[in-house]
């Protein structure tokens, strides 16, 4: 019987902890969970704070976390952390400094889609390449 | 033939331009690696949680959520648009461009209004001269961005997806093939296509376990409900991978730029060579000519 729980800390930006454990501690939703080997599946939110892991040698790796998903398998516990602290404000904040900086310039719109300019400035810019091109072609023809 | 001065004027100015090209190269080249760990680095939790989800689609197929499942009628497409901030990368976002047009067109053709995000200066530039309609913008994310510093777009695409404004949600971004290639791929991040399949085909392993665990009718114990633990993960999973597409977009732009300027670099040196060819004869010309006067000069005193 396995006395282990493979435990698996990750975020978008990187592996955090990765390595087997024989209880892990995390900061659930609805309360403080501990998860010994063999736990039930499990699925919740995490709120911010402290990961503990205790390692087989009996040492404890404590790794802060600023909220995610705990997922637990009989075997396998995954963390998926978010990379900062994530309340709904600061989200509305990100969401309308976006749309604050796409406004700044609302006057250059138009209503309509505008193909012809699109497909003019790209046909500008193939252009330029293929005189680049042309011109490295006969710079290597006079050189030869 | 042009003084050798000015040749020589020409010729220091073209060595300058070289030094900062090929200073530009290695510095992108060493960025490129860099982007390219972090590509890495990123991996593990889109995986997981491609895992998590597929358990809960099979665990648990009684919530049927928005995310997941595609709009009658599509009228509107969202668009998060990722480029570069700066130029001098060669043709990436121009090529990322041209692809978006040929979309754009069939879309419009089809009657289908489009709405999109910017992530990068360079693509909230060109959509807004090209007046579509840009919803979000985030630009200046630097070489080493945060998931925090693209929530903003992503979100704000998202909530006119729940809101029902558009029906589909496409990401937009540069592929890292090699570095010598970009592909630019436009990919629909909504509503999502069931993430299970792509990855357990090739894992004969996984697919058993998969088989196994549906054969032993379990589920998750949720905390707090199902439908929320569901939203909290979609939504970070479709973040996930706005954050990859950014990510991979940098090491394009490393990539793209580290071919660009060794090829200026080049060009460079060919010029100054060319250059210096007409250095010497405008030089030798001018020798040769003194000479001349000198001689002749000799010759008609004494003559």
């Amino acid at each position: 019987m396995a006395t282990t729980i493979h435990v698996d800390i990750v975020s978008a930006e990187a592996e955090i902890y990765s390595g087997e454990a024989t209880m892990v501690h995390a900061p659930a939703e609805l309360g403080e969970v501990g998860i010994a080997p063999r736990h039930t599946p499990l699925v919740t939110r995490l709120v911010p704070g402290d990961v503990r892991v205790k390692t087989e040698s009996g040492e404890e790796e404590i790794v802060y976390v600023s909220g995610g998903i705990l997922e637990v398998q009989p075997y396998v516990v995954t963390v998926l952390s978010d990379t900062a602290a994530r309340a709904h404000d600061l989200d509305e904040a990100a969401v309308e400094e976006a749309r604050r900086k796409a406004a700044e310039r609302i006057s250059e719109q138009h209503d309509e889609y505008d193909y012809a300019r699109a497909r003019a400035e790209l046909a500008e810019a193939a252009a330029q390449l293929q005189t680049i091109r042309k011109l490295r072609d006969r710079v290597a023809a006079d050189r030869s | 033939m042009a003084g050798a001065k000015e040749i020589r004027g020409k010729i220091s100015s073209i060595q300058n331009t070289q030094k900062i090209t090929s200073a530009m190269e290695m510095v992108a080249a060493s960025k490129m690696r860099k982007a390219q760990a972090r590509m890495a680095a990123t991996r593990p939790y889109a995986d997981k949680m491609v895992n998590v989800i597929g358990h809960l689609a099979y665990a648990n197929s009684e919530y049927p959520h928005p995310y997941l499942i595609a709009a009658d009628s599509v009228t509107r497409v969202g668009y998060v648009v990722i480029t570069t901030d700066r130029g001098l990368c060669g043709g990436l976002n121009v090529n990322l461009f041209r692809r978006l047009i040929k979309d754009f067109q069939s879309r419009h053709d089809n009657g289908v209004t489009i709405q999109t995000a910017a992530i990068g200066r360079k693509g909230a530039q060109f959509l807004k001269r090209t007046g579509s309609n840009v919803d979000a913008e985030v630009d200046g994310l630097g070489d080493a961005p945060g998931l925090p510093d693209v929530i903003g777009p992503i979100r704000a695409m998202l909530e006119a997806y729940d809101e029902g404004r558009i029906q589909e949600l496409h990401l937009v971004h540069n592929r890292f093939v090699n570095t010598m290639t970009q592909e630019p791929t436009i990919r629909r991040l909504l509503p999502l296509e069931p993430p299970d399949s792509s990855v357990s085909a090739g894992n004969r392993d996984e697919e058993r376990e998969l088989e196994a665990l549906r054969e032993r009718h379990w589920d998750y114990i949720y905390e707090p409900e199902a439908a929320e633990v569901l939203d909290a993960l979609l939504q970070r999973y479709i973040e996930s991978l706005v954050y990859q597409g950014v990510v991979e977009n940098i090491a394009c732009e490393m990539a793209a730029r580290m071919i660009a300027m060794k090829s200026a670099t080049d060009n460079a040196g060919d010029l100054i060579d060319d250059l210096q060819l007409q250095y010497n004869k405008a030089r030798q010309g001018a020798i040769t000519q003194e000479l001349t006067e000198i001689v002749s000069g000799a010759a008609a005193v004494s003559g």
